[in-house]
């Protein structure tokens, strides 16, 4: 048995008869740590449902008692999955109050024993047991006998199943239940087939439309929009010699590290009742203030500025991705540039035209911020799902049946451009070099992508104008005096005797938000690359059912999310609502799908015999991964790290229904000052946050590096954030 | 740590481990419902270079990467120096391989390449930078050490690669394809110096190609493979004169499959007749009746003084003129014949009628059991 086995039983130990076994955040006192919590003595007071739990523990200890080696993996084998299997069962089985099953109340009469949510004693004893079931597989043999590989696959799935498909798979069982928690379906069925769901009385009345149909037809009018916009610009910038493509690079990244409510927020500050032009547009024309920008065109102009830029990241790939020689082999048969753009070019963007379709679709879908900011009396399911939760209502079941519906708007776009698309990419990129020469764009196209793409693209600009100037004047469209007013409300340090002091209003949910971000980027970079790892470098029965619940969580909205955790961490056993933990968690598995893919796009084009080279001159898996497969991975870490920390300093869907006053995130004390009407304030603390995550990046860059490749491959690293950023 | 350092202590002191033999006992390997490998038994015996040899798909680079470690043995039992090492991952088997496309790490330095594997062994920095500093002396690449990869040439990569790979004096060195990335001149040279290599250090070398000329050349034995079984095994010199099968026949060098009859027996020697021929040969096994030969092209005389009596007739249809040789394609009544003739001036010009006789001392062959 190796050492690094010994060493997992004997943290199991620990975990079990050393650590308290109950209890996150409560302080734990000093005799709690010397064992006075811990399951063990628990077990012995009165907590009879912890004693199983030391068989697992001294079966472990069999194999390195005895010298024999044949049978030692069965045993680790054996002792791991009873343990697991022990702690599962006790946790789920005695709840807070008592049994938790009806079965085994009529069996053993109520309420039963009880118990609260695991500590950090269970989780590391749990750990403990996975790992040595794990190296147990590694001693049978599976996976080339590599407990490093086994383990991670033992880790990384242990996870998903925690923090992704059990709060799923909680809120799938809420919506069937009634508030009490019994298993109700015609309830299901009533609050599914609510009017205010699918009714259609807007085609024939003045009444409103259901909130499914809503949030369809403006996904439906976003992801046109976007594809339209996005398509103009990606041809301007391939295929044209346009003066400013650098520009137009730099505006589609500028979204990425913008709060998605701020956009909206700009809007309001440009279009409201006393926005900037509506303003002009009063004193100078006498049109008078109204409030249009509330409601459908303001969250479609918002999700058009907010995705745009994505589609355009997509559309650009595409486009540069058609062979030029097609095109000439065209021209060459005597088709005209018009015919030729027609048939071949267009044709050929099929496939990315949809992908791009899509992408804005579900964008729009999940989005959050600016509904609940523009929206008005428009609803659509995402606000519903959180005024459900937090509003008069409160009905937890009626969240979920919404959240079951955008679930399955979100991943029937998935299937269907997996299914539709997964066959039908024309690859046009070959191995072989292309000389020809990108056709020129046709008249006419060009001067209709120009017309589309230059006033969208100075209306961008506009908006970030406002954003750059509002937080900066008294107040936008009333009183333009340049005032540090709003910044220092936010951000006000006082110098008192006893030190400095942070008095302004923002310190608290900054510092959390930086906090949580920094934590979440290195975690989040971890879990993905490994799990890219896995993925692409080792060969293991149940890979595409893995690969499946790693990118699960990206088809998620944030507001299903943060509801299904809601639902699901808010008892034990696992209780962890209300910690800055679950936000982390949170961040970390909905950003996890970037991480996975941009490892392995970097991991197929680094050859596989270079891992293998360094297997057989000695090195375990963890050191190749340290010394060969990282090192060469820079660029994917970079990616990841820099994806997970923007999306936690700009993510609001999810996380609002997470925080807490002690854990208030930046984005959602912005929403609450957006709510109170305090725009000047929200708008500075954007602007803070955007320069914060500037500079975020500029350190990640520095502190990962480059990679070092010598003269002759440098520069061929596109950088693959962008093309992944959904919400 | 200390475990390994002291492994390696005594290794530098001694300076040379013994080579150790390879052994597969009924070898198979699946992938889902694919079979690479098929019951494959075979010994490599210690500081002998084997050839796997085979087309591309016949599970011969799966065979290499098995003793490796790099893929596990769906059944059957795998053992190097008489140990069994079976589910032994790759790390823990004293094996090294030197890969297709080398596998040199681009992020490091030519020195550091060659001192990864001590140095992940756990030798000292020094340490290890003294041992591949003493391979790179062996391959020649001293002063080089310096560079990172890419700014070496292919020849020289694949240096460093032999030099990575030798740095922990494996019991077992692994070749795959090394020679593919490198042009044809370069080629011959590089194998001779493998081959010098193995031999100066007596080393374990088991060596994937599926060009049959490089394999003749370097072998101490040839392992044939096809369609995941072992087609047959044994001395360059056996494979080319006495083929196992019709597929060895053809693969290792160019054979005229041609079809005879024995007409009688005599002890080991059968007489066959081809058309109007007859020629003494080893039966190999074959009974009365018909049979197929393998004949070599340069074991096929023509000679354009017209039909002879006892001989075949047949007409050139092609020529080709390739300096050391001349190639022919003749027709006759046993078939389409592939004729090549080695120092002879004068090309015999298509369309010539000649008659055609068997040289008998080597290179006619009878196969058996096809």
């Amino acid at each position: 048995m190796s050492r690094a086995t010994l060493g997992w039983i004997i943290l199991g130990w620990i975990g079990y008869a050393l650590l308290p076994w109950y209890g996150l955040d409560a302080a734990p006192t000093f005799s709690d740590y010397l064992g006075g919590g811990s399951g063990l003595v628990r077990g012995l007071t009165g907590a009879w449902w912890l004693l199983p739990i030391l068989v697992p523990l001294l079966m472990s200890l069999w194999p390195s008692v005895r010298s024999s080696r044949s049978s030692d993996g069965d045993w680790l084998i054996a002792s791991g999955a009873l343990g697991l299997a022990l702690i599962i069962l006790q946790g789920f089985t005695i709840g807070l109050n008592g049994w938790t099953f009806d079965g085994l109340k009529a069996l053993f009469g109520e309420p039963g024993p009880r118990q609260g949510g695991m500590g950090y004693g269970a989780a590391l004893t749990a750990a403990a047991f996975l790992i040595v079931l794990c190296h147990g597989f590694a001693a049978r043999g599976w996976c080339r006998g590599d407990a490093f590989v086994t383990s991670s696959i033992g880790v990384v799935i242990a996870l998903i199943l925690v923090f992704v498909f059990f709060p799923v798979s909680t809120i799938l069982a809420s919506a069937f239940a009634d508030n009490n928690g019994n298993f109700a379906p015609g309830e299901f069925v009533v609050k599914f087939m609510d009017r205010s769901i699918w009714g259609l009385d807007c085609l024939t009345s003045d009444l409103r439309c259901g909130v499914a149909w809503n949030t369809l037809f403006l996904g439906l009018l976003v992801g046109v929009g976007t594809t339209a916009l996005g398509l103009a610009f990606a041809l301007i910038a391939t295929r044209t010699a346009f003066r400013y493509k650098k520009l137009l690079r730099v505006m589609s990244v500028l979204p990425i590290i913008t709060p998605p409510f701020v956009i909206g927020l700009a809007l309001i500050l440009m279009f409201g009742r006393s926005g900037a032009l509506s303003s002009v547009l009063w004193e100078w024309l006498g049109i008078p203030r109204s409030r249009w920008i509330y409601g459908l065109p303001g969250v479609f102009i918002a999700q058009l500025l907010a995705f745009t830029p994505i589609a355009f990241l997509v559309l650009i790939g595409v486009v540069q991705g058609i062979s030029p020689s097609l095109e000439e082999a065209s021209q060459t048969l005597r088709a005209k540039s018009w015919t030729t753009f027609l048939t071949i070019t267009l044709p050929l963007m099929r496939p990315g035209l949809a992908n791009a379709f899509l992408l804005g679709f579900v964008e729009s879908l999940a989005d959050f911020g600016n509904p609940l900011v523009l929206g008005g009396n428009y609803e659509v399911l995402s606000t519903k799902i959180f005024f459900a939760v937090v509003g008069a209502q409160q009905d937890q079941g009626r969240a979920a049946v919404l959240s079951i519906i955008l679930l399955a708007f979100t991943l029937g776009a998935f299937w269907l451009q997996h299914a539709w698309l997964g066959k039908k990419v024309y690859t046009t990129v070959t191995g072989k070099g292309d000389a020809g020469i990108p056709l020129p764009l046709p008249r006419r196209v060009a001067i209709a992508s120009y017309l589309t793409a230059i006033p969208w693209a100075l209306f961008t600009l506009a908006i970030y104008a406002i954003i750059m100037v509002g937080g900066f004047v008294r107040s936008m469209g009333r009183d333009y005096t340049p005032t540090l007013d709003h910044l220092l409300t936010a951000f006000r340090i006082e110098n008192t005797e006893r030190g400095l002091y942070f008095s302004g209003s923002a310190w608290d949910s900054f510092f959390a938000t930086v906090k949580v971000a920094a934590l979440s980027a290195p975690l989040t970079a971890a879990i993905g690359l490994l799990t890219a790892y896995l993925l692409t470098r080792q060969r293991f029965s149940g890979q595409r059912a893995f690969e499946f619940g790693t990118l699960l969580s990206f088809a998620i909205p944030g507001t299903v999310v943060g509801v299904s955790y809601i639902l699901a961490f808010n008892v034990p056993p696992i209780e962890i609502t209300g910690t800055g933990f679950i936000l982390v968690m949170c961040f970390v598995f909905r950003n996890m799908p970037v991480g996975v893919r941009s490892g392995i796009a970097t991991l197929s084009q680094i050859d596989k015999s270079l891992d293998e080279a360094s297997l057989t001159l000695g090195a375990r898996s963890a050191t190749t991964m340290r010394r060969v497969v990282l090192p060469l991975l820079r660029p994917a870490v970079v990616a990841s790290l820099v994806y997970s920390f923007v999306r936690a300093m700009t993510a609001v869907s999810a996380v609002i229904f997470l925080v807490t006053a002690e854990y208030n995130m930046a984005t959602t004390y912005i929403v609450g000052r957006v709510e109170a009407g305090e725009f000047g304030l929200a708008i500075a603390y954007s602007t803070v946050l955007i320069i914060v995550m500037l500079l975020a990046i500029v350190v990640i860059q520095l502190a990962v590096g480059e990679r070092r490749l010598g003269r002759r491959s440098a520069a061929a690293n596109a950088n693959p954030v962008a093309v992944q950023a959904v919400p | 740590m200390n475990q390994m350092t002291s492994l390696l202590s005594p290794r530098s002191a001694t300076s040379k481990k013994q080579a150790a033999s390879v052994e597969f006992r009924n070898v198979t390997k699946r992938y889902g419902t694919v079979t690479a490998v098929d019951d494959v038994s075979f010994i490599i015996d210690a500081g002998q270079l084997v050839t796997l040899l085979g087309p591309s798909g016949c599970g011969k680079t799966t065979t290499l990467r098995m003793i490796a470690g790099l893929e596990m043995a769906s059944s059957g039992q795998i053992l190097i120096g008489g140990k069994d090492v079976t589910n032994l991952s790759a790390a823990d088997r004293d094996v090294s391989m030197v890969f297709q496309s080398y596998a040199l790490f681009p992020h490091m330095s030519v020195l550091e390449n060659v001192a990864y594997g001590p140095s992940v062994q756990g030798a000292s920095k020094k340490d290890a930078q003294a041992m591949a500093m003493e391979k790179l002396a062996l391959v020649g690449l001293t002063g080089l050490e310096k560079r990172v990869p890419s700014e070496l040439s292919g020849g020289q990569q694949q240096r460093v690669a032999v030099a990575r790979a030798l740095v922990l004096e494996p019991q077992v060195l692994l070749f795959d394809e090394p020679l593919s990335n490198l042009d044809a001149k370069l080629r011959r040279r590089v194998r001779e110096d493998i081959r010098e290599l193995q031999q100066s250090l007596n080393l374990t070398v088991a060596y994937v190609t599926h060009d049959q000329e490089e394999a003749l050349a370097v072998s101490d034995r040839i392992i044939v493979m096809s369609n995941a079984r072992i087609a047959q095994t044994g001395t360059p010199r056996e494979l080319y004169e006495e083929p196992a099968d019709l597929f060895v026949a053809d693969f290792i060098g160019d054979a005229n499959i041609l079809n005879g009859t024995v007409v009688g027996l005599t002890g080991p020697q059968a007489r066959v007749q081809v058309d109007r021929l007859h020629i003494d040969l080893p039966h190999r096994g074959a009974g009365q009746g018909p049979v197929k030969l393998a004949v070599r092209p340069d074991a096929i005389l023509i000679d354009e003084s017209g039909p002879q009596p006892g001989e075949i007739a047949g007409q050139v249809r092609k020529v080709s003129y390739l300096g050391t040789q001349i190639e022919y394609e003749v027709e006759s009544p046993i078939g389409e014949l592939f004729v090549v003739q080695y120092g002879r001036k004068e090309p015999i010009a298509a369309g010539t009628p000649v008659s055609i006789s068997f040289a008998l001392q080597r290179g006619v062959a009878i196969i058996p059991g096809a």
